[in-house]
């Protein structure tokens, strides 16, 4: 094994079609119009001596290291920016041009310290390797006189030597090895379009500054590490490089946090990670990420890692570790025993979305053959299933309909119910580059969240509506591109129905879907939201992406039918630059519902009731299938509450701390006869559970991870699973203790049942996608390379559909006693509940979750920024601390989720979607007072986790 | 608080689905509205549910919206319970 190769060729590429051929050193190379020489030359394997550039940023010409000389052209120009031409001459080696190269270098190195033996840098550092390729061998001037490089040796004050900063967790900053070529500026700004970084001061004062000469943990950093990975030097170095040193060899895998789904190479030496290195031909990333991704791996070997499987009689015995037969034929033995004596729809499964395709095909595939019934769900349920019926029933399918590339080509951006900057962060910083370039956007939100106005990008439109309302906003859009007569005929005449049309525009062109008349709820300028469904309608390539804030409501699907309706009324479907694009919560939330999650679709979203369907898959596992639907995750709590739902197995999903109305999760949980979690961790869930089954991470196993965009990325096993297996492994051991003939040697084998089943991933093999590196679903014979864009000639469905949308208010209302709403919302460097980066050093940044309300409500009620307060709802209290801002409007308070303590969702409803029962999270009417600490709720919570937690050591036999 | 208002049980939730499903096709074209709800429920709700559900129904419980009940002879009816 070796380092994977990646070649840094400069300069970015050109997407120019017009070709144009040079020659340089003899060499004739044919290159795009508007390529630079630099990079030409490294696409003809001529390697340019340079520093201050690479081809993550655009070509900045400051170090003067990659000059060459032009037949016909004076002096010698540097070849990162200069572009080429047809016919050149390009000399990159005469003796005019060693001499320059070697005087650079010497002065370079006279301000640069020579302690390369003991450098975390050595054997990944340009410097070293330029001082080597221009034949540096001797540097004439001390270091005796102005330097950056060291505290003066004879005790006087060095004012232009600065220590390290060690701020940031996970990388440090050091001055003194600092060349000033702004690759880290440029990546901050260009890459990650942050700008937290600048060079502050001129000429020899020059220096690289985080904000206004601050330290990095406490300037705007948001320490996506974009920087560090731009460094040509020591100057930002990871901390694990640091304590490690470099790495030996590579392996490309897929980041396990958001639906972004980033390629990462996995730098190991042996089987110890070193760092996570974006790969640069990710086609979700393209070579970016973001802290968690980067950083927050430090979970994998946290010392609260289970390792052994566990198992108690009742949930207020202490655990009992056993072993692994034991633990499997105890499930086995219970499982049977509740199905016997309650019925075989007595037990069910959680897939998870954090593990891979294959094992969640395992665990849909255990229950629907091995349980006999449909009962299995996945945290889709909570987040996206009104994507999936709102997309299904208007186009046919629930898949997002693009690439994250097509976000370059978009003219008008609306982002409905999505944070993307923190939630997605690397998707965000394509978008924001794309925003730069002019692209204008539309942001529809009850918070003024990042994007709406961040350097140099500022939204056009902010549409501040009130929680709940989304529907009346997105039916008013509509009433304004209709009646003003800006929707695109021609497109609606070839691919949609043209009568559902016409029925739909005569529905919201209704004088009551007019931004005036829907004002008094939503609380949008009628004016504002006017000027927005016209610059939508009439501004070029309108993309809407959309995040929980559209789904997680009473009317979800009824949103997301909303947002379809006026992407295909303004023609924004089939093409690159448009479309109706989900922005996925969790790593596989796409993979878990391809892969048969639902309780009512088989894998490939078909309906267990179809016949065909279920032929194929009885003939392939040789059981009978049931044609009935099974029950959603709070249905089954339901049924556990009435006591005829008595055995759950959850593979890697925290559903006490992730879904609505906590106490209720904790009642059904809690009548149930036999929980099995298998996690990495004692999660929330756990505290209800009577056998506790290790799980392992992402870096212990092969696989495969579906991202927002479709996109099937290879999971590769970089270490041992500590645990001792993959998850798969332990649901077909779990299989085989059942009854069930299971005996795959390899997740490749399960994707080949995947494929032989499903359709729409009929080409997918794990060899197929070592060959393409990623495909998009559908990937079969007619679409052999996969599917980038989406009902590119028409619609899955045949034509598009129309569905009216009447705005219906929620139940959840406020009144005098819960006057204000809440909505929730999650933050950069938290994933999820949490559960994995609480534990990494990720908690500096986010240590607890605030409450965040308007100073005119604060001051209302008392509330002091950083005070404790009581938040509550119908369903229960909780406390937290408040955090004082305008963000949000007056009226409305925010959280986020990432802390079991909190317990916001003690506070939620069991309101919830209509078509898909996904809860209403976003929408709940609280009250807010001052309070001295924590709630009854959370003190009787605290203990009764505590005391769950215990585990007893292992019974050894006498001797 | 949760303590002044009774915990719903699995029937009131039930009913309010029901009656929530039903009003998203009360605003749909007139000729598809009963469909609309059956189709929804057998698609989506599971055997111990419709039978409550009908349990319900049968008994004339006013509590549904009309909707509902013209699209309750579309709705399949549940098979006897299974056993292992």
């Amino acid at each position: 094994m070796s380092l994977v190769p990646e070649i840094d060729y400069g300069t970015p590429a050109s997407l120019s079609e017009k070709m144009v051929t040079l020659t340089i050193d003899g060499r004739e190379i044919t290159v795009p119009e508007g390529t630079s020489i630099m990079r030409a030359s490294m696409e003809a394997g001529i390697q340019v001596p340079k520093l201050c550039a690479t081809d993550m940023v655009d070509a900045f010409g400051s170090c003067r290291l990659c000059l060459v000389e032009i037949e016909g052209r004076n002096g010698t120009p540097a070849s990162c920016t200069t572009p080429v031409a047809a016919g050149l001459k390009v000399h990159t080696q005469t003796s005019r041009l060693k001499d320059i190269r070697k005087g650079v270098m010497e002065l370079y190195i006279s301000d640069h310290p020579l302690d390369c033996l003991t450098c975390a840098a050595n054997g990944d550092c340009e410097l070293q390797d330029m001082a080597g390729a221009v034949g540096l061998r001797d540097v004439r001037y001390g270091y005796e006189g102005d330097n950056h490089v060291k505290a003066r040796d004879n005790g006087e004050t060095n004012t232009r030597w600065m220590p390290k900063d060690e701020s940031n967790p996970y990388f440090t900053y050091d001055p003194s090895k600092c060349i000033v070529c702004s690759r880290c500026v440029r990546a901050c700004e260009e890459v990650q379009g942050t700008f937290a970084l600048t060079i502050e001061g001129r000429g020899f004062d020059s220096r690289v500054s985080p904000g206004m000469h601050e330290n990095f943990l406490s300037s705007e950093c948001v320490s996506c590490g974009a920087c560090v990975q731009a460094c040509p030097t020591a100057t930002l170095t990871e901390k694990s490089v640091i304590e490690i040193g470099q790495p030996e060899h590579s392996v490309v895998t897929t980041c396990a946090y958001c639906g972004v789904g980033c390629s990462f190479k996995a730098e190991m030496r042996g089987e110890e990670l070193v760092r996570m290195v974006p790969w640069k031909d990710g086609k979700a990333n393209r070579g970016h990420s973001c802290v968690k991704g980067r950083f927050a791996y430090g979970y994998s070997t946290h010392r609260q890692r289970i390792l052994n499987p566990m198992i108690r009689e009742k949930v207020s015995d202490p655990w009992r570790e056993v072993t692994w037969e034991e633990a499997y034929a105890h499930v086995a033995s219970e499982f049977r025993r509740i199905q016997y004596q309650y019925g075989r729809d007595a037990v069910g499964g959680i897939t998870s979305s954090r593990c891979t395709n294959e094992e969640t095909y395992l665990v849909q595939k255990l229950v629907r053959a091995g349980f006999g019934n449909n009962n299995v769900d996945t945290c889709a349920r909570v987040c996206h299933s009104p994507t999936g019926y709102g997309l299904g029933q208007t186009f046919g399918t629930s898949a997002g309909t693009q690439d994250f590339d097509s976000v370059e080509h978009s003219d008008v951006v609306v982002i409905i119910g999505a944070n993307p900057t923190d939630g997605h962060p690397v998707f965000g910083s394509r978008l924001k580059k794309r925003l730069r370039q002019g692209a204008k956007l539309i942001v529809i939100d009850p918070r003024r969240t990042d994007i709406v106005r961040s350097p140099h990008i500022e939204a056009a439109y902010h549409l501040p509506l009130k929680p709940g309302t989304n529907v009346a906003v997105m039916t008013a859009l509509a009433h304004v591109i209709v009646t003003e007569g800006l929707f695109d005929e021609a497109f609606i005449r070839e691919r949609c129905d043209w009568s559902e049309f016409e029925d739909w525009a005569a529905f919201v062109a209704d004088e009551n879907h007019s931004p005036e008349a829907v004002e008094k709820y939503t609380g949008v300028k009628p004016e504002d939201l006017r000027s927005a469904a016209r610059l939508f309608a009439a501004g070029g390539n309108g993309a809407i992406y959309y995040g929980l804030g559209v789904t997680e409501h009473s009317q979800g699907s009824t949103t997301v039918i909303a947002i379809a309706n006026l992407a295909m009324a303004t023609g924004n479907i089939g093409r690159p630059g448009v479309g109706v694009n989900p922005l996925r919560g969790q790593n596989n939330v796409q993979g878990s519902c391809d892969m048969g999650s639902f309780p009512h679709e088989l894998p490939g979203y078909r309906h267990v009731s179809d016949d065909a369907t279920r032929d194929t898959f009885e003939k392939m596992w040789g059981v009978k299938l049931s044609d009935e639907p099974g029950l959603r995750i709070p249905n089954m709590l339901d049924a556990a509450v009435d006591g005829t739902f008595k055995g759950l197995y959850v593979q890697g999903e925290d559903i006490l701390q992730s879904d609505p109305d906590t106490k209720h999760v904790a009642a059904g949980l809690a009548a149930m006869e036999c929980v099995v979690v298998q996690d990495l961790f004692l999660n929330e869930t756990a505290n209800y559970a009577h056998v506790f089954l290790p799980g392992s991470t992402f870096l212990e196993k092969d696989g495969t991870f579906t991202n927002a965009e479709r996109r099937i990325n290879r999971v590769r096993k970089v270490m041992t699973p500590r645990n001792g297996y993959g998850d798969w492994e332990v649901t077909q051991k779990l299989a085989q203790a059942m009854g069930l003939d299971w005996n795959y040697s390899h997740p490749s084998e399960i994707m080949d049942e995947i494929a032989a089943t499903t359709p729409s991933f009929a080409l997918v093999s794990y060899d197929y996608l070592d060959k393409m590196g990623s495909v998009q679903w559908p990937c079969n014979e007619k679409t052999p390379l996969g599917s980038p864009i989406m009902h590119i000639d028409g619609f899955v469905r045949g034509k598009g559909k129309f569905i009216r949308t009447e705005y219906v208010a929620t139940d959840e209302k406020t009144g005098p006693r819960f006057p204000l709403l809440l909505t929730t919302g999650r933050i950069l460097s938290q994933y999820n509940v949490g559960a994995q980066t609480r534990r990494t050093e990720n908690v500096v940044w986010h240590e607890e979750d605030r409450l965040e309300i308007h100073p005119h409500d604060a001051e209302n009620r008392g509330i002091h920024d950083g005070d404790w307060i009581r938040l509550a709802s119908r369903s229960g209290d909780t406390t937290l601390r408040a955090l004082i801002t305008d963000r949000v409007a007056p009226g409305v308070v925010y959280t986020t989720f990432h802390h079991p303590t909190t317990q916001a969702n003690v506070i939620t409803t069991d309101f919830s979607d209509w078509a898909t029962n996904c809860p209403e999270y976003k929408v709940t009417a609280v009250q807010v007072s001052p309070s001295n600490g924590p709630s009854e709720w959370q003190m009787e919570y605290d203990e009764q986790a505590r005391q769950s937690r215990r585990i007893t050591a292992k019974l050894e036999a006498a001797e | 608080m949760s303590h002044d208002e009774p915990h719903k049980t699995t029937d009131d939730k039930l009913v309010y689905m029901a009656n929530q499903i039903a009003t998203f096709f009360k605003s749909q074209p007139e000729a598809e509205r009963p469909k609309g709800v059956a189709d929804h429920i057998n698609k989506f709700w599971e055997q111990r549910m419709r039978r409550a559900f009908f349990a319900m129904i049968d008994k004339g419980d006013p509590r549904f919206d009309p909707l509902v009940v013209q699209a309750a002879p579309l709705i399949k009816r549940p098979a006897k319970i299974a056993k292992a």
